[in-house]
């Protein structure tokens, strides 16, 4: 155990714990005022749910040793998880890792909060909240870190662009079809753009913590994380004004808000694997593809991802998944591989496979969980509650409160 | 503007739907309505408030009202058009009042009665 390392790994699960009551904030605003305590209830509620559920079983189905599958039963109840450091560092506590992995776990679940906005039943997303990490992250996090077959296989994943954002993404979007439209789809209100930008800048501020710390160390490749993340944010901010201002002539606050997530969400699987400038095209990049998937596919297919989960998390993290087989290099870190600009043609295709088959499994699990949890609660709140708004129908409170 | 009637309409209801009602007036010709965030009660029941453990009672309820003014437009077809698109069967649905108005005057061109009523450029 080493303490500068134990210490930097407490700041950084600090961080990253901060992010989900950021993207309680991020997605409160974007929402109307008479669902925004709902909304914020849907990301919050992780923090209460799968934090209990990760220290009874979660942990050891991702990280102890198993198959190539699923993790095994070794840790449950965190037994033998205690201050001496574990298998994935030996220089930090075995409980500061799997804390630092749990505010993972948790930030997954708040994200898909944001396809199933202002509609789904508070029980409901509860519930499905609670099957979905066990059968759904805690596989995934086992076949990316545990050493699973994703592992095996040597696809790249510094700090989570599959496990986390491309999962959470395509959750969203398949419960944001099974849920159905909104009743007004169509009227994007967000109706206070401040508490989204303090959202969105707790959530910029904590992912230092979860790409730097994803290091579990202060190395080299640690500090390029660092710079890495900062730029592809700045990048990802300029990718989407820019195409904003040529599709619409008018940059706007939440466009460099949601740029900003962009380019963090495009640099996560790539950070600790890519030069800097690398990072900045990936940032720029990003910003300007989820534009695209929030403003024009999202229309196309007419799908209603309300605060576009998919659109950011699952655009961005699919694009950060690709990027990571161009522009990763062994200059960078010897433990990662080069992509395909370096010759490496076999990480670009590990990429696309890794990629596909999170999406094929995410998209059928999530089907089959929502399926089986829709004959035990409706998924959805009736018209009458819609149109009062969840606040009060699910949750007896307003958010705000006029004169009389 | 002799011998001209104006009708002010004014209709307090449930916010939703609005949107599907605005449209469907300028299809037949109202392009200027005034619309105020209004607080109702009437025959709908209240509902509860909880903060933490303390119960409160809220019997206003969030409405709108709109205000249309029409001359050459039937007052009919606007009665008709808002019972369409507010008619939920539920109590809460609301009410609209009809007057007679003695005039209208355009702010910018002084124009008076039917003429002041046209949106035309």
């Amino acid at each position: 155990m080493e303490l500068a390392d134990s210490v930097f790994m407490f700041v950084a699960t600090m961080l990253v714990w901060i992010m989900t009551p950021g993207i309680a904030l991020f997605y409160g605003g974007m929402v109307k005022s008479k669902n925004v305590l709902n909304t914020a209830m849907h990301s919050y509620m992780p923090l209460a749910v799968i934090s209990i559920l990760w220290v009874t079983i979660g942990y050891s189905l991702s990280f102890s040793e198993g198959n190539a599958f699923f993790g095994g039963l070794d840790w449950i109840g965190l037994k033998g998880v205690g201050f001496e450091p574990g298998p994935y560092s030996d220089t930090i506590p075995h409980s500061l890792f799997m804390l630092f992995q749990m505010t993972f776990a948790v930030i997954t679940v708040s994200i898909i909060a944001g396809g199933v906005a202002e509609r789904m039943k508070f029980s409901a997303f509860l519930l499905f909240t609670i099957f979905w990490s066990l059968l759904v992250y805690a596989p995934l996090a086992h076949w990316v870190w545990g050493g699973g077959w994703l592992a095996q296989l040597g696809t790249l994943d510094f700090a989570g662009g599959n496990v986390v954002h491309v999962s959470s993404g395509v959750t969203g979007l398949v419960l944001a079809i099974m849920l159905g439209k909104r009743k007004l789809s169509g009227e994007n209100s967000p109706h206070n753009l401040p508490l989204t930008f303090l959202g969105a800048t707790l959530l910029w501020f904590g992912w230092y913590g979860f790409n730097v710390g994803s290091a579990l160390t202060i190395n080299e490749v640690a500090m390029v994380v660092f710079v890495n993340t900062a730029v592809a944010a700045s990048a990802g901010i300029l990718g989407w004004l820019a195409i904003e201002y040529v599709c619409n002539k008018k940059p706007t606050m939440l466009g460099a808000l949601s740029g900003a997530i962009s380019g963090l969400v495009a640099i996560t699987p790539a950070c600790g694997f890519v030069t800097v400038p690398a990072a900045i095209i990936i940032g720029l990049i990003g910003g300007a593809v989820c534009f695209w998937g929030v403003s024009y596919l999202k229309g196309k297919l007419g799908y209603d991802d309300a605060l576009d989960a998919f659109g950011l998390h699952g655009v961005g993290g699919t694009w950060g998944g690709i990027a990571t087989g161009l522009f990763a290099t062994t200059s960078v870190n010897p433990g990662g591989a080069n992509g395909l600009l370096y010759g490496g043609i076999g990480l670009f295709w590990k990429q696309l496979i890794a990629i596909i088959a999170t999406y094929i499994f995410v998209a059928v699990l999530t089907f089959i969980i929502a399926k089986v949890i829709s004959y035990l609660v409706p998924l959805r709140v009736n018209e009458e509650d819609e149109t009062l708004g969840l606040d009060i129908s699910l949750h007896g409170e307003k958010a705000y409160h006029e004169s009389i | 503007m002799m011998g001209d009637v104006l009708t002010k309409i004014e209709i307090v209801t449930r916010p939703d739907n609005f949107e599907a009602f605005k449209q469907e007036l300028a299809k037949i010709g109202v392009n200027g309505i005034t619309v105020v965030e209004a607080k109702g009660t009437g025959l709908q029941k209240g509902y509860k408030e909880t903060y933490r453990g303390v119960t409160r009672e809220i019997s206003l309820h969030d409405r709108i009202k709109i205000e249309i003014v029409v001359c050459e437009v039937p007052v009919q077809q606007v009665i008709d058009l808002a019972r369409k698109n507010f008619n939920t069967g539920e109590p809460g649905d609301g009410k609209i009042f009809i007057y007679e108005l003695a005039n209208v005057i355009k702010i910018r061109t002084a124009e008076e009665g039917r003429a002041a009523l046209k949106n035309e450029q």
